[in-house]
């Protein structure tokens, strides 16, 4: 668990933090620390080739090699007891390293222990699905390729899971852009009314917080309403009224009439 | 025979009312607006709450209907994604004319705090909107006075034919 620090003062922390501060790593201590860990590993290191290994908040993070994904779960799986599979994707290190690392969260109820499963993969590198042995797998897989594009052989449905399937490009990249790139700017208007309605619908604005109370044709202001598309009225002009009505009355409908009203400060009355 | 001797002479007795075609039947278009239930977002839920007993829409003869084909008012309450984008069209479409779109809350209206690559920034990209409601999301308040605004639109319409198809293109 982290160390709790008192948040009673947090008023009195300045606003400025520096631009280039890096936030301390959670400390790694070795797997020997803790019993089960180190048994579980040596199971693990018997079979398979482990190049790190090391224990953070609690849990043990063993990096494998990305062809012995399959191997090792099944191991976990069937003779360490770790029976579920709670999470899986992966990271976007390629800037940095020009690579994918993708973790799988094991749970093992029995031992009240978790492990993370860790290995690295090239951009356009494929790995085998865990999906006959987790079917949680299904749906991670499915949505690690739609984020990341990360490939997975032998899936039974390898489709997009959260965008739509035409979609080009993958969300959760880094280099992906937050407000799209030039096929999701257009999309539901290629999509619907193809690509010569662009003209007409224009691009999107982007600016919701866009107010101009001369443009009438989009903005109304509040009590000083003009119909669509009319002149703005003068900035001295008297306030309308809210009116639910037409002054003349509406056919068959009693008119409301503000000062006919009774606003009641007893609820109870 | 009569059990009660009516005076059609008195009290406005008689079993008559002078107006016109218009506004006959935009008396009736505007006091029974049902209304497509379209949530989307959490504004879906101030949508049920003015249906629900408390704001008690069907004061207005707005009732929740299921089915485009039953209803004339459709009120997008949410944020529109882009996946979603082309099912908006398709209910808009079958929904039978004339009829009428309130686009409710800021995502709906402009896509709002969502200004990312998966939100329709704002649904009259898609289809016609012929009332914005600001608001996130907006009360339940908000929209009864949203709907009488509407009323008081369609009562400014014509009534017959002659009324254009709205269309986006």
């Amino acid at each position: 668990m982290r160390a709790y620090k008192p948040k009673d003062d947090v008023q009195k922390k300045s606003y400025y933090t520096d631009r280039y501060w890096v936030a301390p790593m959670v400390p790694k201590s070795k797997v020997e620390d803790d019993a089960v860990f180190a048994a579980d590993l040596e199971a693990i290191k018997a079979k398979f080739e482990v190049s790190d290994a090391y224990i953070q908040v609690e849990q043990m993070v063993v990096y494998i090699k990305a062809e012995d994904n399959l191997g090792v779960l099944k191991l976990m799986k069937e003779e360490l007891g770790y029976t579920q599979l709670s999470e899986m994707s992966a990271i976007d290190w390629i800037a940095k390293q020009g690579q994918f690392e993708i973790f799988y969260q094991m749970l093992s109820m029995g031992k009240r222990k978790r492990i993370r499963v860790k290995f690295f993969i090239d951009q356009k590198q494929a790995i085998e699905s865990v999906n006959p042995l987790f079917r949680s797998a299904d749906w991670a897989e499915r949505e690690m390729f739609d984020m990341f594009g990360v490939i997975v052989n032998n899936h039974p449905y390898m489709k997009r899971i959260l965008m739509p399937d035409d979609w080009e490009g993958h969300p959760l990249l880094k280099t992906y852009p937050l407000q799209g790139d030039e096929f999701a700017a257009w999309y539901e208007v290629d999509r619907i009314y193809g690509k010569e309605a662009r003209d007409i619908i224009g691009p999107e604005i982007r600016e919701s917080a866009r107010v101009d109370r001369y443009d009438t044709e989009r903005f109304s202001r509040l009590g000083f309403e003009v119909p669509m598309g009319a002149e703005p009225k003068a900035k001295d002009a008297e306030e309308t009224p809210l009116a639910y009505q037409e002054e003349g009355g509406v056919f068959m409908i009693d008119k409301f009439e503000d000062d006919k009203t009774e606003i009641i400060s007893d609820r109870k009355r | 025979m009569a059990q009660h001797q009516v005076n059609y002479s008195q009290d406005n007795g008689l079993p008559v009312a002078l107006t016109t075609i218009d506004k006959v039947v935009n008396w009736g278009r505007s006091n029974s607006l049902w209304a497509l239930t379209y949530g989307l977002a959490c504004c879906g839920i101030e949508m049920m709450a003015s249906g629900a007993s408390r704001y008690d829409f069907d004061r207005y003869g707005t009732i929740f209907r299921s089915s485009p084909r039953q209803s004339e008012l459709m009120i997008v309450a949410g944020t529109l994604t882009k996946k979603h984008a082309e099912f908006i069209k398709r209910l808009y479409d079958q929904m039978a004319e004339p009829r009428w779109v309130i686009s409710m809350g800021s995502c709906a209206n402009t896509g709002g705090m969502f200004n990312t690559y998966a939100t329709v920034q704002g649904v009259d990209r898609v289809i016609p909107v012929d009332l914005y409601l600001p608001g996130c999301a907006p009360r339940p308040e908000t929209l009864q006075y949203a709907v009488m605004m509407l009323q008081k639109k369609i009562r400014k319409e014509k009534a017959g034919n002659a009324q254009r198809p709205k269309r986006l293109l």
